[in-house]
């Protein structure tokens, strides 16, 4: 399994996890987890996926992702799982 | 599994507290490079540098990403160029020549720097090591990427002051070469004792002969997430701002070592060390200085900075090396002034002085960083300000550097800007004491005794 962690930050709006969620879908990229909650009307949500079934290699996918964040006015992030693991796990 | 909170904390460091990783460079050896006649050597150099480190840039910029981790720098280090060199060149001309052989690959390869322009004259010189140290003037002026270093001591092998007479003297060249640009040549010329062999940090790197045939080393950052994590414990005791100290060095290590990994891997090349360097920048937020402030001093370089800075360079050690599986380098808290907004500040203000940074250095790497001084500073007094950090890092077994520049037509209380990370600095008074008899005995200090230690 290759994990990796897309977090979503911006303004609530109707379809962002939709538009996110489509195009892991299309990518044949799989969602572990979803967590999300909004703090004074900024949407803030974290995804753990599973990219072992994407062809498209993390940095791709990454721009991509951030692409379709803009589109929305959100900000996206897809990063390795390993950087958190190494920071907060021994 | 890694929970948001985590993740929250780790994307804050990257975005809100300049938490970066802020070299990856790529050690190449060039002894097999090594032929007498000029005009191969060159080309032998350049075709090992492009074959080496082809992907070097790439690779880097694909593990940003695939990270969400901003890799500042990608460069380079190469064997000490005095002893590749010293088969072809017969004259310092001849030098200069590789010079411009490294920075048009470092051109082609979009690193931004290439370091190992560089002589070790630990205890004596031989004739290249001359040549190439009196080339280092023109060869500053006629690159814009190659930094130059020379080691002139060891705390095995004393201190060699003929090379310290000579590199007050290259370092006042260095200046006037480049004086139609504040003397830029001397901010990427360093004079370095007990100069490790695999540092990744510029202007001092070079990759020593102690080394593989390639070998990727990488520095980290994070003033500014260090700055922030004891921003919580204000007031607390001693023990508490110390584990927060340890802990926030190892967090930011590990990114260290997962890029240097990564960037090994990717590579084909060994993984060597993370240097677990605190290197500020002049962006907000990015300074040594303000942490020792928030720690608890108004301002550094008054009673107090010395201590502050001993307690923040050891807990980042003891953080950072549990952290990496080989840490190397300088691997101490860097405190250049121009690179620094809160130094500046404190010489703006008059709190900080040459004497106190030089007191500072024996307590942290490297040495006196990036503090310009006036143009009509004597070589004399320039050698004298390298021969006292040389004895100082000579005598406490430590990595010492002198890093200064005499800015050519400019005097105390002006402005210098180098631009970029380099920054800018107001020049220091430098004492006018003379030392030109010390300094023209010739010869060297002797090695150290290592017992009866006080």
């Amino acid at each position: 399994m290759k994990k990796a962690v897309v977090t979503v930050v911006g303004k609530d709006a109707v379809g962002i996890i939709a538009a996110i969620c489509n195009y892991l879908a299309k990518n044949s990229i799989n969602i572990l987890d979803i967590s999300q909650t909004i703090v004074d009307g900024y949407f803030n949500m974290m995804m753990i996926v599973d990219f072992s079934q994407c062809e498209k290699q993390l940095s791709f996918i990454s721009d991509e992702l951030r692409d379709v964040g803009e589109t929305r006015g959100v900000i996206v992030h897809c990063q390795s799982e390993e950087i958190f693991e190494m920071m907060h796990r021994i | 599994m890694i929970d948001q909170r985590e993740v929250i904390e780790t994307n804050e460091m990257i975005s809100k507290e300049n938490l970066d990783v802020r070299t990856i460079t790529m050690g190449i050896s060039l002894l097999d490079c090594c032929d007498s006649d000029l005009d191969r050597l060159n080309e032998n150099i350049y075709n090992k540098l492009i074959n080496t480190a082809k992907d070097l840039v790439s690779v880097g910029e694909n593990i940003e990403k695939m990270f969400g981790i901003p890799i500042v720098n990608k460069r380079i280090s190469v064997t000490p160029i005095a002893l590749v060199g010293g088969c072809a060149c017969k004259t310092p001309d001849d030098f200069v020549t590789i010079a411009q052989t490294l920075d048009r690959a470092a051109k082609e390869l979009r690193v931004n720097f290439i370091g190992g322009y560089s002589a070790i004259i630990s205890k004596g010189m031989t004739k290249a090591d001359k040549n190439l140290m009196l080339s280092i003037p023109k060869a500053l002026s006629v690159t814009e990427n190659v930094c130059s270093s020379v080691n002139i001591g060891s705390t095995k092998t004393g201190i060699d002051m003929d090379g310290v007479r000579l590199m007050g003297e290259i370092i006042k060249q260095a200046a006037e070469e480049t004086r139609d640009r504040d003397s830029l040549g001397c901010a990427k010329l360093v004079v370095l004792c007990n100069a490790p062999d695999d540092n990744p940090f510029m202007a001092g790197a070079f990759h020593g002969v102690s080394e593989a045939d390639a070998i990727i080393n990488v520095g980290v950052s994070g003033p500014g997430v260090v700055k922030n994590a004891i921003e919580k414990v204000r007031g607390e005791s001693f023990e508490i701002l110390c584990e927060t100290i340890k802990k926030t060095a190892f967090k930011v290590t590990r990114v260290g070592q997962l890029v240097a990994r990564e960037a090994a891997k990717q590579l084909g090349v060994p993984f060597g060390i993370v240097d677990l360097s605190l290197a500020p920048t002049p962006a907000v937020g990015d300074s040594v200085a303000e942490i020792l402030m928030e720690i608890g001093l108004d301002s550094v370089g008054g009673p107090g900075t010395t201590a502050a800075l001993a307690l923040l360079n050891d807990q980042v050690k003891k953080g950072g090396v549990m952290a990496s599986s080989y840490v190397g380098g300088l691997s101490g808290a860097f405190i250049p002034v121009s690179e620094d907004q809160g130094m500046i500040n404190a010489v703006e203000q008059g709190v900080l002085t040459i004497e106190k940074l030089e007191a500072m250095t024996c307590v942290c790497s490297v040495g006196l960083d990036m503090i310009a001084i006036p143009g009509d500073t004597s070589a004399a007094t320039i050698s004298g300000i390298i021969a006292d950090e040389a004895a100082i890092g000579m005598i406490n077994q430590k990595t010492t550097a002198v890093r200064i520049i005499p800015v050519a037509g400019k005097g105390v209380g002006e402005i210098v800007n180098f631009g970029g990370l380099l920054g800018y600095a107001p020049i220091m008074k430098v004492s006018d004491v003379s030392c030109e008899a010390f300094v023209s005995r010739g010869g060297r200090i002797p090695a150290p005794i290592h017992s009866f230690k006080n």
